[in-house]
C-alpha cells in the first residue's frame, strides 16, 4: 500500500524540515519527501493548509488494562490515542495486578499490537507490587520489552530503594520514570495549597511535596549516574532542581503535562473534580515556570498522564474523587493553543516536546519523517479553532477540564506504520 | 422569630405540611438540635438521619442518599458533611432546598448568620466594627463564613492564631492575619474564639494545650487590649481553659449563651425563607 500526502506543511525537527512538501509512503515506511511528488499507484491525501508531523509519542498514559477495564482498556485507549494524533504510548504499570513481571509486559504489548491503532509500549514497576519494598525483576522486564520502570501513582518511599533502583536499572539501560512525591508533606491534601484551597476549604498540597521529592531523586540520579526521567513536573522549585542537576551533568530528563501550562488551581472553583489530579494544578507563577522550562529545554517532553476514570469516581465530594484527567484527545490542541498560538514555542519546538524528545528518551527510532523511517504521522489543522466536547471522546473517560474549550490544532489524520488509523469525518 | 422563641409561643404553623430532614455525617449536638427545634417551632415535620445509622454505612454514595431522601418529598435537606463542597454537590441532584450546616473546612453559613445577628443586637451595626477571630482558622468553616459575610457587611476582620493553624494566602480575602494574637485583639469590638480540635496536637500543629493557652488563649488580661465594651463570642462547644479561660467564658462580656438562642431564630428564618408559604 502506498500513500502520497500532498502539499502539507511538513514539520520534521529531527531533519530540520519546516516547509511545504509532499510525502510518499510505501510498505509502512517513508519513501521520500520532496516537491511535486507523483505516484500513480498511491492513495492521495490532500494536506493543503495542514501541518504534517511525526506522530506524537506520549510517555505517560494509563490504559487501565488489566484490572480496571471499566475505566479504559487498551482498545479504547488506543482509539483515543489515534484520534489525538498519538502513534506511540507508554502505559504506566499501576494496573490490577500491577505490571511487575515479564508476562504482563508481554500481555499489554501484544494487546496493543492486536488492536493496531497505536504503538503500545509499557513500563514495568520499580518495586514488586509497587510496594516500595524490593526491586522488581528489572532485567526480566527489559527482556520482555518494557521501555522503562515506574511506580507511577505512588512514589518510591525509601530513598535507599530509589538509589538501588537507579544503580541496578543502569545495567539494563532502563530509565526510571519517577513519580516524585513526598506523601508526608501531602498529608491528605486534595488540591494545591494556596489561596484557592483556603477559599474552597480544601486541604492543600504544598508545592514542597513535589520539589522536596524531585530534589531527592535528582541528587540520587547525580550520585549514581542513573537515568532519571521526572514525570509530570508542575512546580517552579522542582524545575529549578532539575535545571541545576542537568547543568551539573546528571542524566535527567523531565516531562510536564498540558494541564500544567494551561490551567491553574482556579479551575477547581465550584469543587470541579475534573480539575483534580496529582500533582495538583498550581498557580500562575508555576505555570509561567513550566512554560519557561519548556522553552529553555529544562523540560524535555510533554506527556498527558492520561488518567481515565469512571463517572461515578469523579461525581463525588471533591476530597473523595479520584485523581486524574484524560488527555490523549486534547494534548495537541492544548499545546498548539497555549504554547504556539501564544508565541511561547514554535510549532517545531512543540513537535520536539511531543515526539522527537520522547523518542530519544525511550531510545526508539521514531519521532522523525526521515526516509526509511516508520511512517507514523499526524496531520492537523492549526488555522481553524474547534470546540472540545468530551462526549465525542473515544476514551471511556470523559473526565476532562477542557470540555467546551475552544482549541486550535485539530487532528485530521493519523497514520501508523503507513496505515490510516484515524481520519476525521 | 426571636420574640416567638423568647415569649414561649413556640408553635407557628408557617411550615406546616413541610418536611425537613437533617442529614448529618458528623457528630453535632447543638447545630442539629437547633435546626430540629427551628423546624418544629415552625410546624414542619422534622426527621433526622445520622450517617452511621443509614445506608451510608453500607457504602451508598452521598448523591444516592440525597436522591433517596429527595424522593420522599423532602422540602429541605439540611446537611453536615466532613467534605468541603458536599452540599454544593447534592444540590445538583435534588428538588429539595439544601441548607449547609457545615461542610468540611469550607463554610458554616447559618453559624455566621447567628453571629451577625448577635453582633447586630449588641453593636448596632457593622460599619467600622472591628472583629477579631482567634484560634484554629485553618480548619474553621466558621471563620471562613464569618470572613465572607463580615467583609460584605462592611466590618474590619482581623485573624489571630498560630502559623501552623493559619491557612495559606488568607489575607487575599481582605483580612489581616496575626500570629501575635495581642495584635489581633487590640481595639477589637468583637473577640471571637474558635474551637481547637484537640487531635490537632497529635498531628504536630501545636505542641501542647498548655502552650496553646499561654500564647493563643483568650484570658481576662488579653481582653483588656480589646475595646472597653468588647463582646466575646464562641461557636461552641468550648474547651474551657484552652481557647478561652473559664473567667472569660462565664464573664459579663460573654454572649455565648445568646448566640445559641439566636441560632434557633436564624435557622427558623432560613427555613421560612426557603420553604415558607
Amino acid at each position: 500500500m502506498r500513500l502520497l500526502i500532498k502539499n502539507g506543511h511538513i514539520i520534521d525537527p529531527k531533519n530540520g524540515v519546516d516547509e511545504v512538501r509532499d510525502l510518499l509512503i510505501a510498505d509502512g515506511v517513508i519513501l521520500s519527501a520532496g516537491k511535486n511528488l507523483a505516484d500513480e499507484d498511491a492513495q492521495v491525501l490532500d494536506a493543503s493548509g495542514k501541518i504534517v508531523a511525526p506522530g506524537l509519542i506520549d510517555l505517560h498514559v494509563h490504559f487501565r488494562e488489566p484490572g480496571y477495564e471499566y475505566k479504559e482498556d487498551i482498545e479504547t485507549g488506543s482509539k483515543a490515542a489515534a484520534k489525538g494524533g498519538v502513534t506511540t504510548v507508554v502505559c504506566m504499570p499501576n494496573t490490577k495486578p500491577v505490571i511487575d513481571n515479564g508476562a504482563l509486559v508481554q500481555y499489554v504489548m501484544n494487546r496493543g499490537r492486536e488492536i493496531g491503532l497505536t504503538n503500545v509500549l509499557t513500563c514495568g514497576c520499580i518495586s514488586k507490587g509497587q510496594q516500595s519494598g524490593e526491586l522488581s525483576e528489572i532485567g526480566e522486564l527489559k527482556a520482555a520489552g518494557a521501555v522503562g520502570i515506574s511506580d507511577d501513582g505512588r512514589p518510591v518511599l525509601s530513598p535507599s530503594l530509589m538509589k538501588k533502583a537507579l544503580e541496578y536499572a543502569q545495567m539494563f539501560d532502563m530509565p526510571i520514570l519517577s513519580h516524585s512525591e513526598d506523601l508526608d508533606l501531602v498529608d491528605g491534601g486534595s488540591m494545591n495549597e494556596g489561596y484557592m484551597s483556603t477559599y474552597l476549604g480544601l486541604r492543600g498540597i504544598p508545592k514542597s511535596a513535589e520539589s522536596v521529592a524531585v530534589s531527592r531523586d535528582v541528587l540520587l540520579a547525580e550520585e549514581t549516574g542513573g537515568r532519571l526521567h521526572v514525570c509530570h513536573v508542575s512546580t517552579k522549585n522542582a524545575i529549578e532542581a532539575i535545571r541545576n542537576a542537568k547543568k551539573r551533568g546528571a542524566k535527567i530528563t523531565a516531562e510536564t503535562a498540558p494541564h500544567y501550562f494551561s490551567l491553574t488551581d482556579r479551575a477547581c472553583d465550584g469543587f470541579n473534580t475534573n480539575a483534580k489530579m496529582n500533582p495538583p494544578l498550581r498557580d500562575d507563577e508555576d505555570v509561567q515556570a513550566v512554560i519557561t522550562a519548556l522553552a529553555d529545554g529544562t523540560i524535555d517532553a510533554i506527556a498527558t498522564d492520561h488518567a481515565p476514570h469512571h463517572f461515578d469516581e469523579k461525581e463525588l465530594e471533591f476530597d473523595q474523587a479520584l485523581n486524574g484527567i484524560v488527555g490523549l484527545e486534547t494534548s495537541l490542541g492544548v499545546g498548539v493553543t497555549y504554547l504556539v498560538k501564544t508565541g511561547k514555542l514554535t510549532l517545531s519546538q512543540l513537535i520536539e516536546k511531543m515526539s522527537v524528545n520522547p523518542a530519544s528518551i525511550l531510545g526508539i527510532d521514531k519521532g522523525t519523517l526521515g526516509e526509511g523511517k516508520p511512517a507514523d504521522i499526524v496531520i492537523f489543522d492549526c488555522e481553524n479553532p474547534y470546540k472540545v466536547c468530551v462526549h465525542e471522546f473515544e476514551s471511556k473517560g470523559k473526565n476532562s477540564p477542557y470540555d467546551g474549550f475552544e482549541l486550535y490544532g485539530k487532528v485530521k489524520t493519523t497514520i501508523l506504520g503507513g496505515k490510516i488509523v484515524y481520519q476525521e469525518d | 422569630m426571636k420574640r416567638e422563641v423568647l415569649e414561649g409561643s413556640k408553635k407557628d404553623n408557617c411550615l406546616s405540611g413541610k418536611s425537613i430532614i437533617t442529614l448529618f455525617f458528623e457528630n453535632s449536638t447543638r447545630t442539629r438540635l437547633s435546626f430540629e427545634l427551628a423546624s418544629k417551632y415552625l410546624g414542619a415535620t422534622a426527621a433526622n438521619i445520622a450517617a452511621s445509622g443509614s445506608s451510608v454505612a453500607k457504602g451508598e454514595t452521598l448523591i444516592d442518599t440525597a436522591k433517596t431522601i429527595d424522593q420522599m418529598a423532602a422540602d429541605v435537606i439540611i446537611i453536615r458533611h466532613s467534605s468541603s463542597g458536599a452540599p454544593h454537590l447534592i444540590s445538583n441532584y435534588t428538588n429539595a432546598s439544601i441548607v449547609n450546616a457545615g461542610d468540611g473546612m469550607n463554610e458554616h453559613p447559618t453559624q455566621a448568620l447567628l453571629d451577625f445577628m448577635t453582633m447586630q443586637e449588641k453593636k448596632g451595626g457593622f460599619q467600622g466594627l472591628r472583629v477579631a477571630i482567634v484560634g484554629d482558622v485553618k480548619h474553621s468553616r466558621v471563620a471562613r463564613s464569618n470572613v465572607y459575610g463580615l467583609k460584605k457587611l462592611g466590618a474590619d476582620v482581623v485573624l489571630g492564631g498560630p502559623a501552623t493553624l493559619m491557612p495559606a494566602d488568607i489575607e487575599q480575602l481582605g483580612v489581616k492575619a496575626y500570629t501575635d494574637i495581642d495584635r489581633a485583639i487590640e481595639g477589637a469590638d468583637v473577640v471571637m474564639g474558635l474551637r481547637i480540635q484537640l487531635e490537632r496536637q497529635k498531628k504536630g500543629l501545636f505542641p501542647s494545650v498548655r502552650e496553646y493557652h499561654k500564647y493563643f488563649g483568650i484570658n481576662e488580661e488579653r481582653l483588656k487590649l480589646a475595646a472597653p465594651d468588647a463582646i466575646v463570642m464562641h461557636p461552641g462547644p468550648v474547651n474551657r481553659g484552652v481557647e478561652l479561660s473559664a473567667a472569660v467564658i462565664d464573664g459579663d462580656r460573654s454572649v455565648i449563651g445568646e448566640q445559641v438562642t439566636n441560632g434557633v431564630c436564624v435557622r427558623m428564618a432560613v427555613l421560612n425563607l426557603l420553604a415558607g408559604k
